[in-house]
């Protein structure tokens, strides 16, 4: 007699409903797959919603110029030539048509002069990109698939936890979980798996993601046998609120600094103009006058503002003017647009901003400067999928979006995470489909095999007077903030390893109390398990990448290493052990390698 | 920093709960979801609630402050004196499921059945609509809803007299309203906002929009409207004698 657990069957299960699970979802269903999704949370709260500056694409609605070579030089060099080119260039030219098909959904972008899709202008990007609505694009986009996922048919099933991917005969079968509500298990049968979980970036203390952030799909997919690359690049976005405490690490979009925004230390200094990597020379604005001109609409007789360097600069930047002691009053440094947009126009181009600020900090930035500082806000690595499919190497398993590893190399562009989640999810939800549809059936899943998982998840209430969980989740934030975040070194990786080793052993012993419904306590006791695998993937390789490039800093290695450009660390579960190891990425061919070269 | 005592709705209206109190440490500008967090972190970790971004950004944190409809993560302690205790209780329109957490699955069954966009024509070759700044705006500030669905706690249609079944709710006027007022929209809802959608029984008495995170005016600019166009088609005398004669409208 084992514990109670109901069965479901669908031919196409997606593990999560941000943009990338929406999209996929919708996709399948659209090739006749029976499909189901499976989040977290409630319906439309995915950290999609997030997203404030817009979505990349080379509609060239603004610029005609623009167009999808420059697009796919841009990720490339924003990536700092880490990414994959065959989905830099997959995602450069289908995203005009993923933003477009928005439109026919229902979208609502904001609008140019002549009535197309407007652009604003973002960070990394050579031209005026991102399709937005005001800054709160990513609402826009959820809302959209949400609705065109509930009028396809697609079964949802909320507040459902997925915590184990069984497989039968070398294929994923399905995925194991857990509804909130009521505590009780599900056995959702399937012949293909996408996950679109999101990130990993509540393995830091100061983030701008939500609880969900635990790194599930991640951890699912390595436990399963799929491989794990880049995930030393994480993300630190330059610009999270760092006053009062509480609302320390919550996003404040580049969307700010495309408008105009300006950046000063303590003594007002315009410090980024000391922060130019010689790969961008010559692309940015040399004075606050060709800069003015250029947010004063003149963009194509001037160059971008300097505060437009992409986000690992602008990070980078950021900590060393904190650290040699040029730091704000409350240890960030100042964002101003007041003084180069009026009134009016901030509240409209950016009225979350100035909502947020308002009620959150008491600052009104209409009239006064934003405290800024980095906050954790994306990994770059994760799954390693295929390009055309993103299918992992586990048959019948896929990732998109966040958990997906690839297109952003070593540093993501903004904006590119909203096309990113459309093209990818549309492709993983075809194959996906069109995959379980070839499939006779699904795999029998051993009964045993659910029992045990079940019990190891239950595991947590046997434990009387175990530790507290949040006590351990806590400790594990700190751990790679101090030795795995913006900054590391040798040394403090290996700490944060074997911090993570001790934090593995109190994990084992954490307890839960009360009862299995809508319980928070037992739901940290199962994060925490996916938590302590990304976090020892990301230490992993970091430590094995002795060089810096994009979101990895090592202050042991400050310089690039041109050999390690086109290597990624696989990472990999060799039974209870984790494995890394370096492997040559296929390089770029000659079509492809000229644009970079010469431009598009 | 100073303490502060929260009384907290445990457990399950309908099957046995009532107030607990926390006592926990206050720092500077502290919202009533850190307090929330820092009594599970430290003495309740089975205390449900649900936050997501905690930016005001999600609508998840939805509950009652001292019987006060608020995002949680959007009220600042500092707010109410120093000292003061705050009562915090889930959504009471809504049935109630674990201590702030309540029912809200009927509001994601009534964005199901509203009838979806239904687009025209696109306009230009690649496929975008010819729309204007000026006639999306109107579409868009009901797009600023985030479900937070403290505006179908507050109406008294459904808090008091639990119309459920027979009235969707200020949040759906508004979803109603953004593809009714799309400039690319086809569609036709104002039957299914007339007839399950119940709009008669609201009585404009804008608790909504006052309690509306996101500042729409949702009464406003939403369910007056509305109302107006379903009068228009089916209470207008002279429409109503050209369906008696043409049989069509």
């Amino acid at each position: 007699m084992g514990i109670d657990f109901q069965r479901h069957t669908f031919d196409v299960i997606v593990v999560g409903a941000g943009g990338a699970g929406l999209r996929a979802a919708i996709e399948a269903s659209a090739q006749g797959a029976k499909t189901a999704i499976i989040c977290k949370s409630l319906l439309g709260k995915a950290h999609t919603v997030m997203a404030e500056g817009g979505a990349a694409a080379a509609l060239g609605n603004v610029r005609p110029e623009d167009n999808w070579r420059v697009h796919f030089r841009d990720t490339m060099r924003g990536g700092k030539m880490h990414g994959n080119w065959r989905m830099a260039q997959i995602h450069a030219q289908e995203a005009p048509d993923r933003i477009r098909e928005l439109e026919q959904w229902g979208a609502l972008f904001d609008r140019t002069k002549d009535g197309k899709i407007s652009q604003r202008p973002f960070g990394g990007h050579t031209y005026t990109r991102l399709a937005h609505v005001g800054d709160r694009t990513g609402l826009e986009i959820i809302r959209v698939l949400q609705d065109k996922g509930v009028h396809s048919g697609i079964s949802v099933f909320m507040e459902f936890t997925v915590f184990h991917l069984p497989l039968a005969d070398g294929r994923v079968a399905g995925a194991l979980a857990y509804d909130r509500e009521r505590g009780r298990f599900h056995l959702f049968g399937a012949r293909a798996v996408i996950l679109a979980t999101g990130g990993i970036g509540k393995a830091w203390q100061i983030t701008s993601n939500s609880w969900e952030y635990t790194g599930d799909g991640h951890a699912l997919a390595y436990r399963a046998g799929a491989e794990l690359i880049d995930m030393e690049f994480v993300q630190f976005h330059p610009t999270g609120m760092v006053w009062p405490p509480s609302v320390r690490g919550i996003l404040v979009t580049e969307g700010v600094r495309g408008e105009g925004g300006v950046l000063r230390n303590s003594e007002g200094k315009r410090f980024m103009y000391d922060y130019l990597p010689d790969m961008f020379r010559g692309e940015f604005a040399e004075t606050d006058e060709e800069a003015d001109r250029w947010v004063a609409g003149d963009q194509k007789n001037n160059r971008r503002p300097i505060e437009l360097l992409t986000r690992d600069v602008v990070a980078r930047a950021i900590t060393s003017e904190i650290k040699a002691g040029r730091g704000s009053k409350h240890g960030g440094v100042y964002l101003s647009i007041a003084e180069k947009r009026g009134p009016e126009y901030i509240k409209k181009k950016l009225p979350s901003m100035y909502h947020q600020f308002k009620e959150l900090a008491g600052v009104d930035i209409t009239r006064e400067a934003m405290e800024v500082g980095p906050t954790t806000h994306y990994v770059m690595g994760g799954v390693k999928v295929d390009p055309e499919t993103q299918e992992t190497n586990v048959p019948g398993l896929y990732a998109a979006g966040e958990t997906a590893a690839g297109l952003h190399g070593a540093n993501r562009l903004g904006g590119n995470s909203l096309s990113d989640l459309l093209v990818f999810g549309r492709r993983a939800g075809g194959a996906a489909a069109e995959a379980a549809l070839a499939v006779k059936s699904g795999g029998e899943i051993p009964d045993g095999d659910v029992q045990s998982m079940i019990q190891q998840a239950l595991a947590p209430f046997e434990r009387e007077g175990g530790e507290n969980p949040y006590a351990v989740q806590a400790d594990l934030q700190r751990a790679m903030q101090e030795n795995a975040g913006i900054v590391r070194d040798e040394a403090g990786l290996r700490a944060a390893l074997a911090d993570i080793e001790k934090l593995r052993a109190r994990a084992a012993g954490v307890g839960a109390w009360g009862h299995r419904e809508f319980n928070p306590g037992w739901h940290t006791c199962l994060d925490l398990q996916n938590l302590l695998i990304v976090s020892e993937a990301t230490c992993r390789g970091a430590l094995l990448r002795t060089e810096s490039r994009g979101g990895h800093t090592r202050t042991d290695f400050p310089e690039s290493d041109p050999k390690q450009a086109r290597v990624e660390y696989v990472i990999r579960r060799r039974g209870e052990e984790m494995t890394v190891e370096a492997r040559p990425q296929p390089d770029l061919p000659p079509d492809l390698d000229k644009i970079i070269k010469e431009g598009a | 920093m100073a303490k502060r005592t929260f009384r907290l709705f445990r457990g399950n209206r309908e099957t046995g709960g009532d107030l607990k109190e926390y006592t926990v440490e206050c720092d500077e500008g502290m919202v009533v979801l850190d307090a929330v967090h820092r009594v599970q972190a430290e003495h309740a970790p089975d205390l449900a609630c649900r936050w997501n971004c905690k930016a005001g950004k999600c609508g998840s944190c939805s509950a009652e402050v001292n019987g006060k409809p608020r995002l949680m993560c959007m009220t600042r302690l500092s707010d109410y004196p120093p000292g003061m205790t705050l009562t915090i209780t889930p959504m009471r329109a809504f049935k109630s499921l674990r201590d702030l957490v309540t029912d809200v699955s009927k509001n994601y069954e009534n964005n199901r059945r509203l009838p979806h966009f239904q687009p025209r024509r696109p306009d230009f070759p690649d496929g975008e609509f010819r729309m204007f700044q000026y006639e999306v705006e109107r579409p868009q500030e009901f797009r600023k809803c985030i479900e937070c669905f403290l505006c179908q706690d507050v109406c008294h249609v459904l808090r008091t007299h639990e119309k459920h079944e027979e009235f969707i709710g200020p949040a759906f006027f508004v979803r109603a309203a953004v593809y009714e007022m799309h400039p690319a929209d086809e569609g036709d809802r104002l039957a299914h906002v007339k007839e399950e959608g119940g709009i008669g029984y609201c009585n404009i008495t804008k608790c909504c929009t006052e309690v509306c995170p996101e500042h729409i005016h949702i009464t406003d600019n939403a369910i007056i409207p509305l109302k107006e166009r379903v009068a228009d088609r089916h209470y207008d005398p002279l429409r109503w004698l050209l369906r008696k004669l043409t049989g069509r409208g």
